[in-house]
């Protein structure tokens, strides 16, 4: 499986992204944001970080990107894409994903490990997370039928919520079930030496959908 | 008033210049050289002491003279360090004051070809009840964090401490480490008569003119509200692209040599470079990108705009370079040119605007001789915050609370500790930070102290334990010392007390980095760090990068498991003198044991080798608050209770008092087998287990529940 990971102007985490794809499977490649060639991956990665500086609202530049159109293609033909913090925040203002990502409650960047449910598998993760815009947010109606339709990825752990997420929502779907976004890294818990392995599961979950899909 | 008085020069140095150009200079001149003649850049009144550091060892890749200085961590790879500070912008400004002074420290890490990997933070602030204090803390934290976030650096370890001299002048002190292939570090000399001078980044504005003389080598004092457009503005996102802009031109080879933008902007970067070089740079000011059209020559070359390096690139390459910023979305704009003139000559298109010998700017700022006199016994005030007559549980409990003792979670999670999967130990996990290095197949371990309380008791002994601190921080963890780099904070050093306590704490900053085999790196002096109340305490402070072989060997600070026996380790006898139960009782007085250098090395050495061999399951200096506190954090930590008896101590000839809350250097409280301690030769004192902090320390024994220690350990919040 070949990964592909993109690289904004101000991405943070895009090289950790990287090496953690290479140790859920195989290979991993970033891809610049000004091109239209995703360079026959079989799954995206859109990175952590401040794309452009992200001054204006997190997200709302990288989505014009090149890079990101081609994204947007690559995940109506069913291309597994999975966006990490600023990356989930990019595929929501892209709508790719429900949502929206708001200011943390408390208004202060925040960063420190937490469980998360995986409510597919009830799984719990334990996994770091770092943010100041990561307030998961839509309104009701849309909130229920995402959780009809199952829709809903990953929750913080009952009293784990850092920032005030609506139903304590860290991550979402769409419905096809192949772009999924989440606010806790992932890529940063991929080794017992940096606190946990749990990160992993996330990788290859996506994975599996891609190869389902 | 006469504009030299006006920009910080003296009338002797004014006729010095007149000499030197053997004219008077012309506005640029003197706006040039009232910047790089000022304490902040000519180190005028320090430089002469910090000849007394050591500054070499094995292990040395760069030392001081370099942006940063870089230590060998095998195969092929440095790890570049250096602390600065960044005080008096942040006196005025706390949020774009702490900002701008990590970005300021990473930019001095990336100028010699090494990426940033983690950033510390030493800061210092009035007491908490003080208004003032709490929205300078809060700005700040805010402001290291909007930088080192949005950055992608991590930011891993650092201290905070409260005290009432530091009301009106804050410290915010940055450090930076970075890693890089040592063939593909640069230096900051220009060479090639001809090669093209280019400068990247950031475009060129008003903000920060003058913020060298005016603000950092000054006293602050009424009216400072006219010094608000002389703090610099940050802009994370232009320096993460100029970052990785100039690793990818170095990576490629493209670059003769890189400096970064700081302090006197243009003019002490164009300066430093051809000085280092021993050649003379041209610069035409009309070619400058600039925010703000009508810019005047001296502002140009004065502006502290951030996020600006300058390069040094042969002529056949500039192309090259352009498209690599361009590609990076940065500017870039050949200004100038190296020359064998051995002047620095200032053009506006074409007309020269200002010409001085390099040699007269850079090294002919008169070095001055300190007059230092030994103040009479205790020189600072000191509020007594604690009712005499309560229980040794009430005063644990009471330090526990303390700011200067308390948890610091509240601001480090404000902090991105974990990009760049490096950060093997996270704050306050482990009594220094731990990064892995893959690269080189092993670690680093860096820990950064300086207590200025312990320093105003004895200028001398107080440093000495400062380093000491580092030494047995790194050792906690298993690292094995490579250097040091350093931050002198302290007040005005032409006042007979501050240039005593400069003199006695460079002193013992040489004598104990001598001792213990620690060479000096880098470093930075801020002086004139007084207020209308007078000065600061005087604050060196200390960072140090060790080595060790294996990050998942290290002992983290709190128990581990119920049962495991707690022992005491090192040349530990502690005193009441400049502890913070002292300081609470208001009972401050100047004096201070002289700590054994010698013995606390070696039981550095005997601690490192038992961590490195996985014989120890926890390790934690003893530091602020004494050895009751110590037992009282690393019981929080486990979620244990513990069980002590501090009769060993008494032994030593220690009062039940100074057996709990006493001070001093060479302490380790250690946990795990009891035979295991043992065979070190420490002395166990007990044992790991139940729901309360229980110490017996004769007719000061005390009981406190684990969840009232922990309640009063994690009140420091908002």
């Amino acid at each position: 499986m070949i990964w592909g990971v993109l690289q904004f102007p101000g991405s943070c985490d895009e090289r950790d992204a990287l090496h953690a794809c290479e140790a859920a499977s195989g290979e991993a490649r970033l891809i610049w944001h000004e091109s239209r060639d995703l360079d026959r991956v079989d799954a995206v990665v859109v990175p952590g970080g401040f794309s452009y500086g992200d001054y204006l609202r997190a997200g709302a530049i990288a989505r014009f990107s090149p890079a990101m159109e081609a994204v947007a293609e690559f995940a109506a033909a069913g291309g597994p894409v999975l966006g990490i913090c600023n990356g989930f925040q990019v595929l929501c203002e892209a709508g790719l994903l429900p949502g929206a990502l708001l200011r943390n409650e408390d208004l202060r960047f925040v960063c420190r490990q937490a469980d998360l449910l995986d409510e597919r598998s009830g799984e719990r993760l334990s996994i770091p997370l770092k943010h100041g815009e990561g307030r998961y947010y839509a309104p009701e109606g849309v909130l229920d039928e995402l959780e009809a339709r199952g829709q809903v990825a990953y929750r913080y752990a009952p009293g784990q919520n850092p920032n005030g997420s609506v139903r304590d929502i860290a991550g979402v779907r769409n419905e096809a079930g192949n772009v999924v976004g989440l606010m806790p890294h992932p890529e940063h818990a991929v080794d017992p030496l940096t606190g946990s392995t749990d990160g992993l599961r996330v990788f290859e979950a996506l994975a599996a959908a891609g190869a389902r899909g | 008033m006469a504009k030299h008085r006006e920009l910080g020069l003296t009338d002797h140095e004014f006729e010095l210049i007149v000499e030197k150009l053997g004219r008077e200079p012309n506005d640029v001149e003197l706006a040039m050289f009232s910047l790089l003649w000022s304490e902040h850049c000519a180190y005028k009144h320090s430089r002469k002491l910090l000849r007394r550091l050591p500054t070499e060892g094995e292990r040395v890749v760069m030392g001081p003279g370099e942006n940063a200085g870089a230590v060998d961590v095998g195969n092929g790879h440095a790890v570049a360090f250096k602390v600065e500070s960044h005080n008096h912008p942040s006196a005025v400004e706390p949020f774009q004051g702490a900002a701008t002074g990590v970005g300021g420290i990473l930019r001095d890490v990336f100028a010699i070809g090494a990426r940033p990997i983690a950033i510390l933070d030493s800061l210092r602030f009035g007491e908490l009840d003080s208004v003032r204090s709490r929205h300078l803390l809060d700005g700040a934290v805010r402001g290291i964090g909007h930088y080192g976030n949005s950055i992608g650096v991590a930011t891993v370890g650092g201290e905070i401490y409260f005290e009432e001299p530091y009301e009106h002048n804050c410290l915010v002190n940055a450090m930076c480490l970075g890693l890089a292939k040592t063939e593909d570090m640069v230096r900051a000399a220009a060479a090639g008569v001809g090669n093209a001078v280019v400068l990247m980044g950031a475009s060129t504005g008003r903000d920060g003119i003058g913020g060298a003389s005016v603000l950092a080598s000054a006293e602050l004092g009424d009216g400072d509200d006219a010094k608000r457009p002389t703090v610099q503005i940050g802009d994370p996102f232009e320096e993460s692209k100029v970052l990785e802009c100039c690793l990818e031109l170095l990576e490629k080879g493209l670059l003769v040599s890189l400096q970064d933008l700081g302090a006197a902007g243009l003019t002490s970067s164009a300066g430093e470079m051809a000085s280092a070089g021993g050649v003379g740079i041209d610069l035409d000011v009309a070619k400058v990108p600039l925010r703000e059209a009508d810019m005047e020559p001296f502002e140009i070359m004065v502006s502290e705009s951030q996020e600006r390096m300058l390069a040094v690139v042969e002529p056949a390459r500039v192309d090259e370079v352009r498209a690599i910023c361009e590609k990076w979305q940065t500017g870039s704009a050949q200004i100038g040119v190296v020359t064998d003139s051995g002047a620095i000559r200032i053009l506006r298109d074409g007309d020269v605007v200002g010409e001085m010998p390099v040699e007269a700017l850079v090294d002919g700022c008169p070095l001055y001789d300190l007059e230092p006199a030994e103040p009479e016994g205790w020189i600072y005030g000191n509020r007594a915050t604690l009712a005499p007559g309560g229980t040794a549980a009430e005063e644990l409990l009471a330090l526990l609370a303390a700011p200067s003792i308390a948890s610091k979670r509240w601001a480090f999670e404000q902090y991105d500790s974990v990009v760049g999967s490096r950060t093997a130990r996270r704050p306050e996990a482990a009594e220094a930070a731990v990064l892995a290095l893959p690269e080189a197949g092993n670690a680093i371990a860096v820990s950064i102290d300086g207590n200025g309380r312990r320093v105003a008791c004895d200028p001398y002994a107080g440093t000495v334990e400062a380093v000491l601190e580092c030494a047995q921080n790194l050792a906690c963890v298993g690292a094995e010392p490579l250097g040091l780099t350093n931050c002198l904070n302290f007040g005005n050093p032409e006042k007979p007390a501050t240039a005593w306590q400069l003199d006695r704490s460079v002193t013992g900053l040489a004598d104990a980095c001598t001792a213990l085999g620690v060479p000096v790196v880098g470093g930075n002096v801020s002086l004139y760090n007084e207020g209308p109340d007078g000065p600061i305490y005087p604050t060196p402070v200390v960072g140090m990068v060790g080595e060790l072989p294996d990050p998942a060997q290290v002992a983290g600070n709190a128990f581990a498991k119920a049962g495991d026996a707690i022992a005491l380790l090192g040349p530990f006898a502690p005193t009441m003198a400049g502890s913070q139960l002292v300081k609470q009782r208001g009972e401050l007085d100047a004096g201070l044991p002289q700590p054994d250098v010698e013995a606390v090395a070696a039981a550095c050495a005997t601690v490192r080798d038992a961590v490195r061999a996985g014989k120890l399951a926890s390790a934690r200096d003893v530091s602020d608050g004494g050895l009751a506190c110590a037992l009282a954090e690393s019981s929080i930590g486990a979620g244990h209770g513990c069980r002590a008896d501090l009769q060993p101590l008494r032994e030593r000839g220690c009062t039940p008092e100074e057996a709990l809350f006493g001070e001093g250097s060479g302490g380790f409280l250690l946990s795990g087998d009891r035979a295991a301690l043992e065979s070190l030769g420490a002395i166990v004192i007990g044992e790991v287990g139940g729901d309360a902090i229980e110490i017996a320390a004769g007719d000061r024994s005390l009981t406190v529940p684990l969840s009232e220690a922990e309640r009063a350990w994690r009140s420091l919040t908002f």
